[in-house]
C-alpha cells in the first residue's frame, strides 16, 4: 500500500459531503449515497488507529470495505483523513483515475482490499484476524463494513459460523441496515451474529456518540458486530 | 508405494517448523494428517470447518498480514466450487497462496462426478499468473510442494492424484525433461500419464517430454523439440483434453504444426468402478493412446508442391 503527503488542511465531517460533491457533481445527496458516511467518519475518526503514516504498519488497525458499491463516502473520508489526494476525487471513474465505482487495494491508498463483488469482505477479515493472531500481533484490530442487502450472500454466513467459536474478539463487523435486503425480518441480523456467539449491538447510524460506544463496547473473547441503521433505502 | 497426498502433511510440517510465514488452512478435509503440525502450532494450523468460499478468503487474508498460506482440499472444492475466491480474493487483491488439491479428475471413480475436477487447470488457465504443478511421482510432488511454498509470494497450484508413475523423475519446477529423442513427433506427457505414454509410444520414432510444471508453459523446451521444423504434436494430460493446446500453439508461432490435445473426455460419463476403468474410457490407457497418436502421426498430408 501507498500513501500521498499529507493534505495541508484538516477536514471535519462537515467537509465530507463537499469532497463527496467533487465525486458525484450533487449539491445535496440522497440517504443511499451516505448510508456509510457515518459509520465511516465515526470509524476513521475516532476508533481506528491508523493514519496516512501507519498505512503500512503491520500493527495498524485494518479497515476492511466489503460493500465496495458506491464508494463515494469512503473515499472522502480516506481523503479528508489525509490517505489520498482530494485532487483525485473530481476524476472518479474515469479511466486514468485510481478512484473506480469499486475500489481497488492496489490503486487507492489506505484501502485494504478490492471490494465490489459482495460478500468477500467478512471472510478476508477472518482470514486477516487469523494472520495477525499467527505473527504474534495482537494488537491491531481488524473491522469490516457490510451492506444488510450484502449479508444475503452465503459466504458471509460461512465467516460469522466460524469467527463466533473461534473466539476472534480482534474481527468486528459493522452491518449498515438501511433496509435493502428483499427478504428480512426483524433483528435477523444481530440475531444470526449472536447465535454464532458474537457479541452485537444495535444503534443508530447517524448518531455518533452511539456508534462510538457500540464500536468500543468490550467484548472479551468473543468478535463484535454492531449493527446501524440508517433511512431505508427506499426512503 | 504411499500417495502423493500422504507426503503432503509431512513436507508442509516441516516447513511450518522452519518457516514464521507458512501457514496451513484447511476444510475438514486432510485434518487428520495434521494432527501433530495442529498442535505444535496452533495458530498456523487452521481448520475452518466445511467452508469452502471461506477457506479461500481466510488465506487471502493471512497473506495480506504476510503470511504463505497453503490451502488444501479435494480440488473440485478447493479451485470450482470457491472459484470466484480465488480469482477475487487472491488474483485481485495481489496476494499470493498455494493451493494444493487432491482428487484430481477421476481419482475416486467410486465417488461419482461430484468428486472428480478434470477442468481445474483450464478453469486457473481464465486467471493470470498462477503457477501449476502436476506431479507424476510423490518424490517429484515433495519436490514441487517445496517449491511451491518458497516461491515468495506467487499463486501456486499443486495437483495431487493418487495416480501416478513408476519412478521418479528429477523435475525442477519450471522445464520439461526430455525422455526419449525421436524424429517423427514429439509427445508431451504430463504428470501421472508418464507410464502410458512410454509404454504407447515404445519402438515410435518420437521425441517423448515429460511436463510437471504445465504453466508457465515451457515452450522453449517444446520448441527445442521440434527441432523448428514442421512439427506434429500431441499432448497427453490427465484433466480435460485439450487444456494445453492453446500454450503448445502459443510456443509454435512461426513453425508450421498440427497439436493432438489428449486427456479426460468433457462428457460425463456417469459411471463408478476403478481408475484403469476411467483412465480406459477416456481412451488415456497404452493401446488407446498408441492408437490415436500413430493415427494423427500418419495423418500428416505433404503440403503442395514440397
Amino acid at each position: 500500500m501507498t500513501t500521498t503527503e499529507q493534505t495541508k488542511r484538516v477536514y471535519g465531517y462537515e467537509d465530507v459531503p463537499g469532497l463527496m460533491s467533487l465525486m458525484t457533481g450533487d449539491e445535496k445527496h440522497g440517504p443511499a449515497a451516505t448510508s456509510t458516511l457515518d459509520v465511516l467518519w465515526v470509524l476513521y475518526d475516532r476508533v481506528l488507529r491508523v493514519s496516512p503514516q501507519t498505512a503500512d504498519d503491520p500493527g495498524r488497525d485494518r479497515f476492511l470495505l466489503s460493500k465496495g458499491h458506491g464508494p463515494m463516502a469512503y473515499y472522502a473520508v480516506l481523503a479528508a483523513k489525509g490517505f489520498l489526494p482530494v485532487e483525485w476525487l473530481p476524476d472518479f471513474g474515469s479511466f486514468g483515475s485510481p478512484l473506480g465505482h469499486h475500489p481497488d487495494r492496489t490503486l487507492v491508498p489506505g484501502a485494504e482490499i478490492g471490494s465490489g463483488s459482495l460478500g468477500h469482505g467478512l471472510p478476508i477479515a477472518v482470514g486477516t484476524a487469523l494472520g495477525l493472531r499467527a505473527r504474534g500481533l495482537h494488537e491491531p484490530r481488524v473491522w469490516t463494513l457490510i451492506g444488510d442487502a450484502e449479508l444475503d450472500e452465503g459466504s458471509n454466513h460461512e465467516a460469522i459460523a466460524y469467527a463466533g467459536p473461534a473466539g476472534l474478539d480482534r474481527l468486528h463487523v459493522v452491518v449498515v441496515d438501511n433496509s435493502s435486503r428483499s427478504h428480512a425480518r426483524p433483528g435477523g441480523i444481530a440475531a444470526r451474529f449472536e447465535a454464532a456467539g458474537w457479541s452485537t449491538r444495535t444503534v443508530d447510524g447517524r448518531d455518533h456518540e452511539a456508534l462510538y460506544a457500540a464500536f468500543t463496547a468490550p467484548h472479551p473473547g468473543r468478535p463484535h458486530a454492531v449493527v446501524a441503521r440508517v433511512e431505508p433505502k427506499s426512503a | 508405494m504411499d500417495t502423493m497426498r500422504d507426503r503432503l502433511a509431512p513436507v508442509v510440517t516441516r516447513l511450518l517448523d522452519e518457516d514464521p510465514r507458512v501457514a496451513v488452512v484447511l476444510a475438514e478435509v486432510g485434518m487428520a494428517g495434521f494432527e501433530t503440525a495442529r498442535r505444535r502450532h496452533p495458530d498456523r494450523v487452521v481448520n475452518v470447518g466445511i467452508r469452502e468460499q471461506l477457506l479461500v478468503g481466510a488465506a487471502s487474508g493471512m497473506a495480506l498480514t504476510g503470511l504463505r498460506p497453503v490451502v488444501h482440499t479435494f480440488a473440485s472444492f478447493l479451485v470450482e466450487r470457491p472459484f470466484e475466491q480465488v480469482k477475487l480474493d487472491l488474483g485481485h487483491q495481489g496476494v499470493g497462496a498455494v493451493l494444493v488439491s487432491a482428487a484430481a479428475s477421476f481419482d475416486w471413480p467410486a465417488g461419482g462426478y461430484t468428486h472428480m475436477a478434470p477442468g481445474d487447470v483450464a478453469l486457473l488457465d481464465t486467471l493470470d499468473g498462477w503457477t501449476v504443478h502436476v506431479p507424476g511421482h510423490p518424490d517429484e510432488a515433495e519436490t514441487l510442494l517445496r517449491q511451491a511454498v518458497g516461491a515468495g509470494d506467487d499463486k501456486v497450484y499443486v495437483r495431487l492424484s493418487v495416480q501416478s508413475g513408476s519412478r521418479a523423475m528429477p523435475v525442477d519446477g519450471a522445464r520439461f525433461l526430455t525422455v526419449r529423442e525421436g524424429s517423427r513427433g514429439v509427445v508431451v506427457a504430463v504428470g501421472p500419464m508418464l507410464d502410458q505414454v512410454l509404454a504407447a509410444t515404445e519402438g515410435l520414432d518420437v521425441t517423448v517430454l515429460y511436463a510437471t510444471t504445465v504453466r508457465p508453459f515451457d515452450a522453449a523446451t517444446l520448441r527445442w523439440a521440434t527441432g523448428g521444423a514442421a512439427a506434429d504434436v500431441v499432448l497427453v494430460e490427465p484433466y480435460l483434453a485439450g487444456t494445453s493446446t492453446g500454450a503448445a500453439n502459443d510456443a509454435l508461432p512461426d513453425v508450421p504444426h498440427r497439436v493432438l490435445g489428449l486427456g479426460v473426455g468433457r462428457a460425463e460419463l456417469r459411471r463408478y468402478g476403478t481408475i484403469e476403468e476411467h483412465v480406459a474410457a477416456h481412451g488415456l490407457d497404452p493401446r488407446s493412446l498408441r492408437e490415436r497418436i500413430t493415427g494423427f502421426l500418419a495423418g500428416r498430408r505433404t503440403p503442395a508442391g514440397v
